[in-house]
Parts: structure tokens; sequence; C-alpha cells
């Protein structure tokens, strides 16, 4: 297989079966979720906590508490930059956006290249700190497993490969194009059976947490 | 308790995994902000007094039973099984250095309920014999006895013979038809006499009919602290068969936090049927006198003051603005700690820490944090509350660090200055 047929590969049947394991992954996950149930709380409810669990999927996107925003300051920053380079990226690049458009049939703008650039080197440069924080501070190195560096690898390849291709680094435009497609694919693959879930699920647990709290009457 | 084993416990673990509990697990990216949140952790700089950590058997239980990848791995044999010598070593951090507290729900990005997690995962240490000392001997003594401070009803009876003789109103017991069932913490009625009197003063200011079961005067409820949804539900129905036969409209929660969300927010659940009677916090009671003019006061205190609010009363409870209203009432100088309300910081001896021998000495750290909070406040002078477990910590912490400021519980400090125009009962 030569360069030309990998990337043909990889961008043709290869996306294919990324995508529809993906999609089977993720409808077995939220299946083996919701399939528990919980139980009727029977206690004289103060709400039904539904605006509540609304609120909450917004508001904690911030921090409540002083001591513990100054003592995580670098997480939270480093957390919201980094996603929003890394959607940004994934979301406003104009070949991604074709990408999108040949799915699902619309685009929408895009913004200009150099600030997508700048925008993926951000990010990069974020994953790389918050990778040193993991292995450096005593709480995440302690909590840190496998899949947790796993996890950060499969996030940073689509980023690095997308830059080299992006500069024409290293290797032939054709191979890295291939082989940032197939980042993408493991991202795909692997995202319904390890802890990217939390990108779906975080919505749904920010809603049950605030929903129980609301239906106490407690509002955050 | 029927005989612990481990197959128990994974059994009992197993019955509590729902969904929202699905939720959280998948959702963890272990970015470690529930450490800074959590008393325990910073005061103790120990990693593994993260609170997402206190659950992580519970969380490997999860995944090798209710998730795909997990029960293949299962299946080849790749998974570590949970076993007596881990949850052993788990007792420490589910009970020793976690107070139920709540502060870590409200962090955690994701969104995570933690101390909903922690406290299912204290059902499964429980069915596994994983439970410290101090809580097996308060829960054993709560079942046998009635109080798991193993105070009877004569002691009861005799506070309230004196309360009588000083106030000269009746305390009444077992009163059939009573608006109000008034519940006691053993804590009160060994440490703190104050609060009967202080009640007792104020309903009869208020003309409302009260009473005391001589069958169930005991609020706290070990049961939910060591995890035993069993003892848990059999000191609950208790109290809900002396409301029932005694046809109140309204059990009062004492000033104890456990006491509260045992009987108002699990207590339905455990006995599967929602109460024929309202359940409420004695502070939620007294706003309600007071918004219909039935608490009056005179005068006002002069000292600094500040309120610590009892964790299961705000972020488990709810029970927030109420304090507020009423501190006020009487109160020409209070201020609040840099967290309060929702965000307050827990005493460190909630949740079953009291109880418990093995966490004497990490109580006591923990405490640090509530003294960092007072030092922040410039001169207060008074501590007000509204748990009397909270109370004894906290006198034990300023006693410890030499800090001379007197704790008061709010119902005692609103009848110090109550309007008293003998009102008789109606």
């Amino acid at each position: 297989m030569n360069e030309v047929d990998f990337l043909l590969w990889v961008r043709g049947p290869g996306l294919a079966i990324a995508t529809v394991i993906f999609v089977l992954g993720m409808t077995v996950k939220m299946f083996e979720i919701f399939m528990l149930g919980r139980k009727k709380n029977l206690a004289e409810l103060r709400g039904t906590g539904v605006k509540e669990g609304f609120r909450t999927i917004i508001t904690r996107s911030g921090h409540v508490d002083t001591y513990s925003t100054r003592n995580t300051r670098f997480t939270h920053i480093a957390g919201w930059v980094f996603h929003i380079g890394m959607f940004t990226t994934i979301f406003l690049l104009a070949p991604h956006i074709e990408v999108f458009k040949s799915i699902i049939g619309f685009a929408w703008p895009a913004l200009p290249t150099p600030i997508i650039d700048l925008a993926t080197v951000i990010a990069m440069i974020t994953m790389l700190a918050m990778l040193f924080h993991r292995i450096t501070n005593p709480v995440l190195k302690y909590l840190s497993t496998g899949q947790d560096f796993v996890v950060w690898t499969l996030t940073f390849l689509p980023l690095l490969t997308g830059y080299m291709a992006y500069h024409h680094l290293f290797f032939s435009y054709t191979l890295v194009l291939g082989l940032h497609i197939l980042s993408v694919c493991l991202l795909l693959v692997f995202f319904p059976f390890t802890k990217l879930t939390h990108a779906v699920t975080l919505f749904f647990a920010r809603w049950y947490n605030g929903m129980m709290a609301g239906e106490k009457g407690v509002q955050q | 308790m029927s005989e612990a084993t481990l197959e128990r416990g994974l059994n009992a673990l197993k019955e509590v995994i729902d969904t929202p509990m699905a939720l959280f697990f998948s959702s963890c990216t272990h970015c470690g902000m529930c450490a800074t949140a959590c008393l325990f952790y910073t005061e103790t700089e120990n990693p593994a007094y993260t609170p997402i950590n206190k659950v992580e058997p519970l969380r490997r239980l999860w995944e090798q039973e209710y998730t795909l990848v997990g029960r293949i791995k299962k299946a080849l044999g790749m998974s570590k099984p949970i076993t007596d010598e881990e949850l052993e070593e788990w007792k420490e951090y589910a009970y020793n250095a976690c107070s139920l507290c709540g502060r870590c729900t409200m962090v955690c990005p994701v969104g995570n309920d933690i101390t909903y997690m922690i406290r299912k995962m204290r059902e499964g240490m429980a069915a596994s014999g994983h439970t410290p000392e101090g809580l097996v001997g308060a829960s054993t003594r709560a079942v046998e006895i009635g109080s798991p401070m193993g105070v009877k009803l004569p002691a009861l009876q005799a506070q309230a013979r004196h309360v009588e003789k000083d106030t000269g109103i009746d305390i009444p017991f077992d009163v059939e038809g009573a608006e109000y069932l008034m519940l006691m913490s053993s804590m009160e009625i060994m440490n703190y006499p104050e609060y009967l009197e202080a009640v007792s003063r104020i309903f009869h200011a208020a003309g409302k009919s009260w009473t005391i079961s001589s069958e169930a005067f005991e609020a706290t409820n070990s049961g939910i602290q060591i995890g035993s949804s069993d003892i848990a539900r059999q000191l609950v129905s208790r109290v809900v068969n002396a409301a029932e036969k005694l046809k109140v409209k309204t059990v009062i929660s004492p000033e104890c936090g456990h006491a509260y969300t045992a009987i108002r927010w699990e207590g339905p659940n455990l006995i599967g049927r929602p109460f024929p009677f309202h359940v409420k916090h004695i502070l939620e009671v007294l706003d309600e006198f007071r918004a219909e003019g039935l608490l009056k006061t005179e005068g006002f205190e002069d000292a600094r003051m500040t309120f610590h609010d009892p964790c299961q009363l705000v972020r488990r409870g709810g029970v927030v603005q109420q304090p507020r209203n009423l501190l006020n009432m009487v109160a020409t100088d209070f201020v609040e700690m840099k967290d309060h309300g929702i965000m307050n910081w827990c005493c460190g001896a909630g949740g079953g820490v009291s109880a418990n021998e093995d966490a004497e000495e990490l109580k006591m750290k923990a405490f640090n944090r509530k003294k960092h909070q007072l030092e922040e406040l410039d001169g207060v002078e008074t501590l007000v509350t509204a748990c009397a477990n909270c109370r004894i910590q906290i006198e034990e912490g300023l006693e410890e660090n030499e800090i001379d400021m007197p704790v008061v519980g709010l119902t005692e400090l609103l009848a110090e200055h109550l309007v008293e125009e003998n009102k008789t009962e109606g």
C-alpha cells in the first residue's frame, strides 16, 4: 500500500468503519447508563428540580467556591483554553466544514486559517502543560491511570498531525494527511469505551446533580 | 445486622448503582478539582483523600458489571476483583476522611454528585463488615437502646422535669392530636438542655401545640451514617409509627444536620412510601412563626456574630435563608464567613466522623479549615450554629486552639430574646 492508497483507504472505508463503531458504541454506552434507572424520590419535594438541572448544566462551567477557585486556577483556565482551542480547530477550519457538509448537508462560515493555526498551537501547548501538571501534581499523580494518558494521546494526535499537514512538516503531505485522518479514526473508535465519553455524559451528569439538589430546594 | 461478608457487600454495591452514578463515573476525567473542595484533603494534603478516590472500588465494580468493555475484561480475567483487603483500606477514606458534607458535589466541573456516591458506597462497606468500631457501637446502641449515645427515656424525662420547674411550662409527652412532634438528638439531651427549654418557651409563646413521643424521641440516625439502610429504616420507622399514632401534622427535626437528612430526605425512601405528615427542621418552623408574627423578640446582641451552616441543612437540605432571617431578629452585627450558605465549610465531624474513634485525630486537623475561616473574619466574638454535633466539634476545636469564643445554638439564642406574653394553648 503506497501513500495514496493509504490516504484513500483511511478517508473512505477507514473513516466509515470508525464512524460506525463510534455511533454503535455510543448507543450501547447510553443504553448501559439509562437502563439502570433511578428510583422515584418519595420525599416531599420542594420542586421538580428540572429547572435547577438545566441551570446547573450552564453554571457548572464556572466556579462558585472562592477557595477552590484560587487553588485550581490552572486546571480551570487550562481546561477552558484547551477546549476552546480544540473546538475552534475542529468546527471552524474550512476543510473540516467541508467534511461536515458532505455528511450533514449544510455548512457554516469558517475562520481564517492563520487563526485556526494559532488555536491549534494554543490547544497543543495547553495540553502539554496539562500533561506536565498531571505527572507532577500530587493529587493528579495519585488519581491518574493508564487510560488518562491514552486519552490524552488520542486527543493530541489529531491536533499534531493536522498542524503537520498544514505546515507540510517532516513527511509528504499525502502521508501526513492520511495519518491525520487515521488519528481521528482512532479517536472515534476509542471514544465510546473511554472517559472521552465525558464530552456527552457530563451534560446529563450536571443535570442530575442540579436536579437532585433542586428537589431539596438547593439553588446552585 | 446479619453476618457481613464480601459477597453481601458486593451485592449491596450492585444494588445502589443507578443511572446518575453511571453518568458520574462516565464523566470523571480525573481533574482533581474535588480535592481542593474537601477539608480532609486541604488540611492533610493526602491525595488518597481526594473525594472521587473514596468511591474507587465502587467505580471498578460498576465498570466490571455494567459496561461492555468491563464485562469483556472480566470475562478474559483482565480485571482486578474487589477484595476484603481493599475495602478495609478504603474504610479510612470512606468513613474517617469523609463527613458527607457535599462540598465536592458543588465544585465538580462535570457535575458529579460524589457525596451521593460515597453515601451509597457505605452500604457496601457496612454489608461487607468494613466499618469503624465507633459507628458499629453507635448503631447497635441506637437499635437496642434507642439512642446512639445510650440515652434512655428516663434521662429525657428528668431533663423535662427540670425545664418544667425552671419555666413553669409543661413539657407534653404523648399528646394525641398535637400539631407538632418534637424530636431530640442525644447530644441535646446530654450536653445542651438549653434546647428543650428554648423550644418549650417559644412554642408556648406562639400558642402552638406540640408533643414528645416517649416511644420515639431520638432524631439521629446512625443507620445512614454507617450506611445500613436496614438499620436506618428501622430507626426511621419508629418515628413514623409514633407520628402516625399521635396523628401529628408535622415532625420537627432538631438542631442536628444528619438527623434532618435522615428523616426529611431519606426517610420516605427508606420505608418505601411518602409520609402522611410534613417533616421540617426546627429553623424552618421558627422562621414560619416569625413570618406569621408568632415569634417576637426584644433586644439585640451587641457581640459581632457569625453563623456556621451545618452542611446537611444548606447544601444537602435547602435550609439556607431561614437561619439568616432569624439571626437578624436578634443580631445587629452579623457577618458571614467568606464561603457560607451552600458553599460553607464543614466543621469536620459530620457524617458519623464524631462517633468514629479512628477519626479523632483527623477530625481535629479538619477543624483547621473552620479555624482559618474564623481568622479571616475581623473580630467575631460569637459563633452561632444549628446542629449540636457541629457545635460540640467547634467547641472542642476552639478549645484545642485556645480560642475563646462562645458557640451557641440559634434556637436558644432566639429564646433568650423571646417576648413572652403568656399566651395559653389555643
